[in-house]
């Protein structure tokens, strides 16, 4: 007891140390740039020193641009196509490589490899990829937004795939063995220990990997502007880009492009927030 | 000890994280930074401001803003205790954007210099942005192909020399033709590829817009300076279409598949001798005469007007102008502006300086410091020069500074790749064209 007090002295004298630098960059990097952030939203502005405050001007512009609401419909759709793909992909070869089979390791690591790479690098090599296949039949992938939509699909999936596997691998290893086993015993067939006991055990994984894909989709910003940048005529511009389009295409839209930026953060943090608690509901259900 | 190294530790994390510039960074001396736009001559700028601390002992730090960014990178910039003292803006309408930082020139050296005072930003009757170089663009072709085809003996039409096209009409049958026998002549097309990309289209919705929009402004005795620039009719379209279906038809590239070539590929195109054609300005001979293995001869290279069939252009010449005006940081210390314009003037009026401006960084200047004699070597700026320096053409000027906004251009961009693909009809284009016109202006 002696001792967990004096431990407990020592940490609250040294708190300031251990606190102190993450809790000045938190402040300096995050905190302090989104208040700036809000406010500028309510300001004309060509930078930050020149703000002239303008009440919701900015807000009322932001919501009267169709570009944008094209831009959130076009999110929605991309987003809502690729968590399930990731998801589901990522799950299955999480699956295949829990077996015990023969170079599974080196399957891991391939699978994770591409999302090592940048963003910008993958979107320009995507788009000479698709712009060979689509060149067989005579265009490219700027001729219809279709064509861009699966194509930032199988980016997507093509990037988070493997690290979204790596998570849930993480989540089937940890299942006690005798469980399976038991289920075995007990005559479960394969598809039974799937859906009874292998997915309800690994639900926090799905809330983390729900939850990235999730976020990751809708901020979605390098892939798009390497891939499409909004060709065919915007069609394919995501939030993001739509953003900064607004902030650098016109001028004097800078704080039109904030106020875009803040309605963005507020819905990525809403649709994270109640995903996040649909799952916890679930989680602790178990 | 250990508490002593913590301490040390920590206080190390602190610094690194809190900026180490605001503490250790030095204000003894003035430095000049200056944002450059052109990333092509940055390792030259790097030469010139060695060069100046060799002779003046003040520092410049040259910083360039990656292809497409200077806009943004100079947001960024401006806000930062790094903020540039030499930035530049593109017209009238960059200036909107930055008057709060842009100084009073009227007064300067260089303004006092500048050959033709009617070309400087200007507001109120005052200077905010001196032009520092002239630039000319038309289509480049290359004379021996031309030749080429002067020679064979089954062509369809009369001409036996580039001098004898004039108009768009005599130039679209020697185009025509010209395709008609592009295996004779050993090219792929006329032109090169007309780049489409977003981004790589500029070309086209900002160069080749300029013409029939400076006939617009000039016929209907349009003042520039006012806010009549705001409405377009795009009354020429018509011509802009006859060029641009000339370029699309009569190419190396099929057009549905323009949305994936950038201007780079055009270049390689002309310069590996696989077209005869393409429509660029004098800036492009570093990047013809630098790639590998290409063809064109540095006196078989040279200009033609862009003619879209507009009465009267037998005697337009080409679109010489500039969009690259300098600006001084009004923000800056007055050491700091002072120190901006001394390094201006010692790049613009001293033998050294002025040996950089032409001879390395290849610009034409407009400044009266410098002679006949100081003019690049390049073969297509002497072609810009001579095509200026004619009495039987008048050149057009770049009204393309008063376009409203860069998402017109790009809308515009993409409504002629979604026309070059069959998607959209010309009609289609026009509307984009006055609507994006009218909605972006609105913003100024």
């Amino acid at each position: 007891m002696q001792n967990y007090k004096m431990l407990n002295r020592k940490l609250k004298k040294y708190s300031p140390v251990f606190l102190g630098p993450m809790l000045i960059a938190f402040t300096t990097v995050f905190i302090v740039p989104f208040i700036m952030g809000v406010y500028l939203s309510f300001c004309k502005f060509t930078t930050v020193d020149n703000a002239v405050f303008n009440g919701f001007e900015n807000f009322i512009n932001a919501l009267s641009d169709t570009n944008f609401l094209n831009a959130l419909w076009f999110t929605v759709k991309f987003t809502a196509v690729s968590v399930i793909t990731v998801n589901v992909i990522a799950f299955f070869l999480a699956l295949l490589l829990t077996r015990k089979m023969r170079g599974s390791n080196l399957f891991r690591t391939i699978f994770f490899m591409p999302n090592l790479i940048g963003g910008i690098v993958l979107g320009y090599i995507w788009n000479l990829i698709i712009n060979g296949v689509l060149g067989l039949m005579g265009v490219d992938i700027t001729y219809s937004a279709t064509y861009g939509f699966w194509g930032l699909v199988i980016l997507m999936n093509w990037q988070m795939i493997g690290y979204m596997m790596v998570i849930y691998i993480a989540g089937i290893q940890s299942i006690p063995g005798s469980l399976i086993e038991a289920s075995h015993i007990d005559g479960a067939s394969a598809f039974q220990t799937l859906k009874s006991i292998i997915i309800p055990m690994i639900m926090p994984s799905v809330t983390i990997c729900t939850f990235l894909t999730l976020s990751n989709s809708f901020k979605l910003f390098d892939q798009n502007l390497a891939l499409t940048n909004g060709a065919p005529n915007r069609e394919t511009a995501m939030m993001a880009l739509d953003i900064y389009n607004t902030f650098y295409g016109s001028i004097g839209q800078q704080g039109v492009g904030q106020a875009k930026a803040v309605i963005f953060a507020i819905i990525v943090a809403l649709i994270a927030w109640i995903q996040l608690r649909i799952t916890r509901a679930r989680e602790e259900q178990l | 000890m250990k508490k002593t190294t913590a301490l040390i530790m920590s206080f190390i994390m602190l610094i690194t994280l809190g900026g180490c510039n605001s503490i250790f960074g030095s204000d003894k001396d003035v430095t000049v930074r200056f944002l450059n736009f052109k990333p092509e001559i940055a390792s030259v700028y790097t030469d010139v401001a060695k060069a100046y601390k060799d002779e003046t002992g003040v520092t410049v730090i040259v910083d360039t803003a990656a292809n497409n960014t200077y806009e943004s990178t100079l947001a960024a910039k401006l806000g930062t205790s790094e903020a540039p003292t030499i930035f530049q803006i593109n017209g009238p309408r960059g200036y909107a954007n930055w008057s709060d930082y842009c100084k009073d020139l009227t007064d300067s050296e260089l303004y006092k210099h500048l050959n033709d005072k009617s070309m400087a930003v200007t507001k109120d009757g005052k200077v905010y942005g001196i032009p520092y170089l002239i630039e000319g663009y038309g289509i480049i072709y290359n004379e021996e192909i031309t030749d080429k085809y002067f020679a064979l003996d089954d062509k369809n039409t009369d001409f036996m020399s580039m001098d004898e096209i004039n108009n768009f009409e005599k130039l679209s049958r020697l185009v025509t033709d010209m395709q008609a026998s592009k295996e004779k002549l050993g090219i792929k097309g006329v032109f090169a590829a007309t780049s489409l990309k977003s981004g790589e289209d500029w070309r086209w919705q900002t160069h080749l817009a300029n013409i029939p929009i400076y006939y617009e402004f000039k016929n209907n005795n349009i003042d520039l300076s006012s806010d009549q620039t705001k409405v377009l009719n795009f009354e020429y379209a018509q011509n802009f279409k006859n060029i641009f279906d000339l370029y699309l038809n009569n190419s190396t590239t099929d057009p549905k598949l323009l949305g994936s070539k950038i201007v780079d590929e055009s270049m390689a195109e002309f310069a590996l001798g696989q077209c005869a054609m393409v429509q660029n300005g004098n800036w492009a001979w570093s990047q013809i005469n630098g790639i590998t293995g290409n063809t064109v001869k540095e006196n078989k290279i040279k200009f033609l007007p862009i003619y879209t069939g507009i009465e009267g252009e037998e005697k337009q010449g080409l679109c010489i102008g500039t969009e690259n005006f300098i600006c001084i940081n009004s923000k800056a210390s007055e050491e700091e502006q002072k120190a901006a314009e001394d390094f201006l003037n010692w790049l613009f009026t001293s033998d050294t300086g002025k040996d950089f401006v032409t001879n390395k960084l290849d610009f034409i200047s407009p400044f009266n410091t410098f002679t006949n004699d100081e003019i690049p070597t390049d073969p297509l700026a002497k072609q810009v020069i001579e095509w200026s320096k004619r009495t039987d053409v008048d050149s057009v000027p770049w009204n393309f500074t008063l376009f409203p906004s860069q998402t017109f251009k790009n809308d515009f961009g993409a409504a002629l790749l979604q026309y070059a693909q069959g998607n959209k009809t010309w009609t289609d284009v026009v509307t984009t064209v006055t609507e994006q016109w009218r909605a972006e202006s609105a913003k100024l």
